[in-house]
């Protein structure tokens, strides 16, 4: 329990400041390195949290595939490089209020509702196996779903992003 | 563990998502934000998961990364297409609609 | 057993068939090669549901252990259950059927179908939609049924479609056809059964509308495939009854269910037989949803021969026969000799016969014909007579195949024509399309020996005997039916082949790859009855054994056996009868046209005859009431009744105001307007023109400033909903 805890800590700080440093770094390379950081954090708490296969997904999906599609994104529109003045607009005070009154409202609630509930460790633990069980059996109709959207979106983004 | 270390951790990540999104210029950066707020989510779900001892929570998580994979090809595709005809991505440049 | 348990290979070829022909005809093959791929297709099922079928007779004559129920079981089971009357006679019936049968024999061996699931579609929220087939004598029958005369059908077309400029899309859609059509009668749930009932009803709305240049095609596409649709209502509609009554879309768990207790439910069966009905007379054209049948003639004949004669329109018959206790029980009506199914089944006869004499139509006396025949399937298994419905069936779709054939190889000769006054005289002219249509025709009237003899025989005792004390209402209908079948199919002859050829063009004989197929449909014509003949009929020539192949190989007996029907033994009068009723018709027509006999022109002497004439010939005014009665009554008065409103109390309302407006207008301008009211206005407009300045800074157009707003206020209503909740 204590080494959970331990690591929990280690990649909460890690993810927590990753996650600022994005949000507030100059450098857009740089942003796109602390969501990679981030990502892995969370990756690594799915394991925490016996998600096994989650985990997989994330790192795989995320860190293999969305991020490489963002550095792509910032090179085809050629976003200047390096430290950058303008990479956070003016209002940001106002969007800071906005963002710490929407954490502290649900930061508060969470508190109140589940306040000092233990996390259940000793539940069944879901395997690989159980996890495709559910999806293609109870939930295949949505996975049908997904897989049409994302058929959606392949088709959408050509559609978008090709030169006429 | 508490419930309550991962509850708190996404309700922060959800809340620099928005910061994020609604501060940053870069359009990318504004789509990576969008990311974060949507992993926030994913934290609740595993973790509710495990909480109430059901599978349906990584099922659902998994269902919220393939979503989110769709929404970053659609949307890299529509910042493409903004860069591409105003040869811009600051969205403060992006202002027809001021009344 | 093989083929029985991977019965889903049958209409899985057919199914490449038709991507094969549809996406790689063109290209690989040619357009005049593609119907190769089409016959070889057919040829294959043709094969594997011969084999399917012997592999069930197999099974029925040497059952392995697992395929056995045993009846006692259920008769005990209803003379407990059921002291009333109607369970007493329960017993009675399965005892009698018992040793009547088997001479006094042990138990029946009831053979149970042969089920395969392969996998579970989807489920969700626990109900599971299972994927599979099931197997049993009904089933090969069909198979073989369709199997044959789609062959036909397929070798048929190549030369009366030959050239046409959709001859790809024809084959493809055959394919399809034939392939949703096997699917449909091997369903192992109902969920199935409605795929494969929608697909056949594309199928059959494509191929209607093959040659869409012309409207009234297209009108008959549509007209068929909309009238489907309202039948399709009550299919769904029906078969959600079914789940909610059963909690199963299994047919076989379902049909076991009400079989071992057939008081249950009574009336969600009701509602459900109801439902199902309905589609059953659009799919099956039973009155008064037959309206559709007739016109579907626009499309391909070997399509109307195919479809809308053969195979396609006895799918309600099927259903029928294959949820048989849902609708054996839900429409039995306590032990009155009116069951409803047996009603509309032979009141759809009686109308059927009596349109196809007004026709000139060849096609649509034919097609007339097939309603009324239909009709006289469902009566039958309205009656109870199960075996006899399906025999008819089965003889059926051979000899209304051959005459729709025969009726385009007519047409084909006559310069595209179906109007039976363009024709005549055609006996010399084509020996083979004229043998083969007498033939037939004979057949579907009834006369010794051949099929429709047998099968049409059946059903007429069916109802003499039937359940319950006979239906003899339903007899007389049968009787009547009988005579008018013979009496307007010898019209047919009369007009078309004999007499003066009244056409134009020089007729010729249809090319072989046409009168092959006509004379293999008549040979079946001739046939197909000996394999349900009588044991009496056997007896003097020693081949007992072969009696009532039909009723031992095709009757779902484990399904049946809770229901407590029996099959009426042999009558010899009531066959003499029904062949004197048959000969009787064809005698009084010969005497009509060949030798001038009878009442000629009485319908234009007599004003009752002629109204009755004109009542015919308006096919009973049912599409004046489907278009001008029930459309326009639903139309008009709406269309109506809003004209009157704007008109009267609209445009009144308005006129009203207006004047009123105006003197108060005049009256307000003077006093209040130019006083009061302008200073008031214009320290509004000075109002919003300055909280409008203000509160144009947050239309920035910029989307974070709306991002802004959207999460700031959704944060103040969760706070809001914090403090409160």
């Amino acid at each position: 329990m204590v080494a959970q805890n331990i690591f929990f800590g280690i990649i909460t700080a890690i993810v927590v400041i990753s996650a600022l440093r994005m949000v507030t770094t100059r450098n857009i390379v740089h942003a796109a390195l602390y969501l990679v950081a981030v990502l892995a954090g969370l990756g690594a708490l799915y394991i925490l949290l016996t998600a096994e296969f989650v985990a997989t997904t994330q790192v795989l999906v995320y860190i293999g595939a969305v991020m490489v599609l963002f550095l792509f994104g910032i090179m085809l529109t050629k976003a200047p490089l390096g430290n950058v003045m303008k990479m956070t607009g003016t209002q940001w005070p106002i969007a800071a209020g906005v963002a710490v009154l929407i954490g502290g409202v649900t930061v508060y609630s969470v508190i109140d509702r589940f306040g000092s509930d233990r996390l259940v460790t000793d539940g069944p633990i879901f395997r690989t196996a159980d996890v495709s069980d559910e999806v293609f059996s109870t939930y295949i109709i949505p996975f049908e779903a997904i897989s049409v959207l994302l058929l959606a979106a392949l088709i959408g983004a050509i559609v978008l992003a090709r030169k006429d | 563990m508490l419930l309550n270390q991962f509850l708190i951790l996404g309700a922060f990540l959800f809340a620099v998502g928005v910061y994020g999104v609604l501060a940053r210029r870069n359009g990318v950066m504004v789509l990576m934000s969008i990311e974060l707020m949507l992993n926030a989510v994913n934290i609740n779900l595993v973790v509710f998961g495990v909480q109430h001892g059901v599978v349906s929570g990584q099922a659902f998580a998994l269902f919220v990364i393939a979503v989110a994979a769709a929404e970053v090809g659609v949307g890299l595709a529509i910042v493409l297409l903004l860069y591409r005809n105003r040869t811009s991505i600051d969205v403060e440049d992006f202002d027809l609609m001021r009344g | 057993m093989w083929m029985l348990e991977n019965a889903f290979i049958i209409p899985l070829i057919p199914t490449i068939s038709f991507v094969v022909i549809l996406l790689f005809g063109k290209r690989f093959l040619g357009t005049d090669r593609v119907h190769l791929v089409g016959i070889t297709a057919l040829g294959l099922v043709w094969v594997l549901s011969a084999v399917a079928a012997f592999q069930w007779t197999q099974r029925v004559e040497d059952p392995p252990p697992d395929a056995v129920v045993h009846v006692e079981a259920h008769a005990d089971d209803h003379s407990d259950d059921h002291s009333d009357e109607h369970g007493d006679d329960h017993a009675v019936v399965s005892e009698g059927k018992l040793s009547d049968e088997h001479g006094g024999g042990h138990s029946t061996p009831l053979i149970r179908p042969v089920i395969s699931t392969f996998s579970h579609w989807w489920s969700n929220g626990g109900i599971e939609f299972a994927v599979g087939t099931l197997v049993d004598g009904q089933t090969v029958l069909l198979l073989i049924v369709v199997a044959s005369i789609s062959l036909l059908v397929h070798i048929y077309s190549t030369e009366y479609v030959k050239g046409d400029s959709r001859y790809i899309h024809y084959y493809a859609f055959l394919s399809l056809f034939t392939a949703a059509m096997l699917f449909f009668v091997m369903a192992q749930n109902i969920i199935q059964l409605i795929v494969g009932w929608e697909l056949v009803g594309v199928c059959s709305f494509v191929l209607i509308g093959h040659w869409w240049e012309e409207k009234p095609n297209t009108d008959a596409a549509l007209k068929a495939f909309l009238t489907n649709r309202v039948g399709d209502i009550g299919l769904i509609i029906g078969m959600i009854v079914l789940w909610g009554t059963f909690q199963t879309f299994d047919i076989d768990a379902i049909n076991t269910l009400i079989s071992a207790n057939p008081d249950a439910h009574h009336f969600a069966l009701l509602v459900a037989a109801c439902c199902l009905m309905a589609a059953v007379a659009s799919k099956s054209g039973q009155f008064p949803l037959h309206t559709w049948l007739p016109d579907a003639m626009a499309g391909p004949t070997p399509v109307s021969a195919l479809i809308h004669a053969a195979t396609m329109v006895v799918a309600g018959v099927y259903m029928i026969a294959r949820l048989y206790p849902v609708f054996y029980e839900g429409l039995s009506v306590g032990t009155s000799s009116i069951n409803l199914m047996a009603f509309i089944g032979g009141f759809t006869a009686l109308i059927g016969a009596a349109l196809a004499f007004a026709q000139w139509d060849i096609k649509k006396v034919l097609a007339y014909s097939t309603v009324s025949q239909l009709g006289y399937m469902v009566m039958a298994l309205g009656v109870g007579a199960w075996t006899a419905a399906i025999f008819h069936l089965f003889t059926h779709a051979f000899f209304k195949a051959c005459l729709f054939l025969g009726a385009g190889s007519v047409s084909h000769a006559a310069h595209h024509t179906f109007d039976m006054r363009e024709m005549g005289g055609l006996k010399k002219v084509m020996p083979h399309t004229y043998r083969t249509f007498v033939i037939s025709s004979l057949a579907l009237a009834g006369i010794f020996p051949f099929a429709g003899f047998w099968s049409k025989d059946e059903i007429l005792l069916g109802s003499l005997v039937g359940q319950k004390n006979g239906y003899p209402l339903m007899l007389v209908f049968g009787c009547a039916v009988a005579f008018m079948t013979a009496a307007y199919m010898t019209r047919v002859i009369w007009y078309t082949f004999h007499g003066e050829f009244r056409g134009h063009g020089h007729p010729h004989e249809s090319p072989k790859a046409m009168t092959v197929p006509l004379w293999i449909l008549a040979g079946m014509a001739v046939l197909a009855g000996a394999f349900n003949l009588p044991g009496p009929v056997l007896e003097p020539i020693g081949l007992e054994g072969l009696a009532h192949r039909i009723q031992t190989y095709a009757e779902p007996s484990v399904y049946l056996s809770g229901l407590g029907l029996s099959h009426p033994d042999p009558s010899l009068s009531m066959a003499l009868i029904g062949l004197a009723l048959a000969i009787s018709g064809i005698v009084v027509t010969y005497l009509y046209y060949w030798r001038r006999v009878g009442l000629h022109g009485l319908t234009e002497r007599n004003r009752y005859a002629k109204n009755g004439y004109t009542l015919l010939e308006n096919k009973y005014y049912l599409d004046h009431l489907y278009n001008d009665v029930v459309v326009q009554t639903i139309k008009r008065p709406i269309a109506n009744w809003a004209n009157r409103f704007n008109q009267n109390v609209l445009d009144g309302a308005v006129n009203t105001a207006g004047e009123t407006a105006r003197d108060t207008g005049r009256w307000i301008y003077k006093w209040i307007d130019q006083g009061a009211i302008d200073g008031s206005v214009n320290a509004a407009a000075r109002g919003a023109d300055s909280s409008g300045e203000s509160l144009r800074v947050i239309q920035s157009g910029k989307v974070q400033n709306y991002g802004q707003l959207l999460f700031g206020s959704a944060a103040v209503l969760a706070i809001v909903f914090v403090i409160v909740v």
